[in-house]
């Protein structure tokens, strides 16, 4: 029996491999999800709804006011960090640097870095690290805003770890994910940012779903 | 006779000199692949895989001529840490502060500094735990 089970295992992921080289490569939509019913033409349909970013309202380092209207029709790659981390940070944006040089002159295509730190990463800060870092132009923005609004963006939306811990090294608890969400505002990847293999598979990622034909756009 | 003795001698000699420069080396060798894994664990992510730096954000380690000049202060940077001073690298000047490891012992950061001191285009040899311990003994 349990052999039974173990072929059939190994057949379904056969034809799960199959089905998945059938056609063009597809990224996975990700987050939480809800079955809804709805009526079209009459007839009752149960639909998916895949979890979405909601609004937000931050500062970029221009001081310019940046919400999710700022970001429409734009794919993007979204993190958390503060200017004076002094762990993962640094390697997080040497990788990020790499998606910036490959997709800056896309005009659909944008970075957005969150401060868990707004106290200290004031907008003149956060203006002085990208011309550090050698950023300019409006493909990466370096957002910053109230704590809580970007911790519950973090949290509940990105569905990344971020908190203030006077614990831990500069004070803040944070994982390096680079979270990848498409034009309907669906997260579509998470790639370790300190990882530069997992950032070049984000690259490739990009360009995938760039090519993705805009089908039900939720506005 | 005499020739033999002198002979001796002079074999004896050899072998002691290359004995020592062989223990020279295993000691480099050893400081020099500790040293790696301390800088992978404590200082790549900031200063890189081959300590390129970060764009204007954080310095290399390439200068080979400030560390020859700076390199009793070396072991204090790394310990200590650097608070907002404005540090010139390669000609560019980098400012901000750099965190302190003061859990690192001196024998760690000799490994370190040899590790440091012999690669990305350095060559400073071996910098033993005698002159790190007593460098770091004068950090102010």
């Amino acid at each position: 029996m349990k052999k039974l089970i173990g072929l059939a295992l190994i057949a379904l992921a056969f034809t799960a491999c199959k089905f998945n080289n059938a056609d063009k490569p597809k990224l996975p939509i990700m987050g939480n999800r809800d079955a809804v019913t709805k009526t079209i033409n009459g007839k009752e349909v149960v639909d998916t709804v895949y979890q979405t970013i909601p609004d937000f309202k931050f500062v970029n380092q221009y001081g310019d006011t940046i919400t999710q209207k700022s970001l429409k029709g734009d794919i993007y790659v979204a993190d958390f960090f503060f200017t004076t981390c002094p762990s993962i940070c640094p390697i997080m944006h040497r990788n990020m640097l790499n998606v910036y040089k490959e997709f800056k002159n896309m005009p659909d295509f944008k970075i957005i870095s969150h401060t868990i730190d707004p106290k200290h990463d004031s907008v003149a800060v956060m203006k002085k690290y990208a011309d550090k870092l050698g950023i300019s132009g409006n493909s990466w923005w370096l957002l910053q805003g109230n704590k809580e609004q970007t911790y519950d963006l973090g949290q509940k939306s990105y569905l990344v770890a971020v908190k203030q811990d006077d614990g831990t090294p500069g004070g803040y608890v944070h994982q390096g994910w680079f979270v990848l969400v498409d034009k309907q505002k669906r997260i579509r990847g998470y790639y370790d940012g300190t990882d530069e293999k997992q950032v070049a598979k984000l690259i490739e990622d990009i360009k995938i779903l760039r090519t993705e034909v805009n089908t039900g756009i939720a506005q | 006779m005499k020739l033999r003795i002198i002979a001796f001698i002079g074999v004896l000699l050899c072998v002691i000199i290359a004995s020592c420069q062989s223990e020279a080396e295993q000691d480099f060798k050893r400081y020099y692949t500790g040293g790696a894994i301390i800088y992978k664990d404590k200082c790549q992510n900031c200063h890189g895989a081959k300590g390129e730096g970060l764009s204007n954000l954080i310095p290399p380690l390439t200068d080979t001529a400030y560390l020859k000049k700076n390199k009793a202060q070396l072991g204090c940077f790394i310990k200590y840490g650097i608070k907002e001073t404005i540090v010139t690298i390669n000609g560019k000047a980098y400012e901000g502060a750099m965190p302190a490891n003061v859990d690192l012992t001196p024998i760690e950061i000799a490994k370190l500094l040899t590790y440091v001191g012999n690669s990305f285009g350095n060559k400073m040899g071996t910098i033993a735990f005698e002159e790190a311990d007593a460098d770091l003994a004068r950090c102010k």
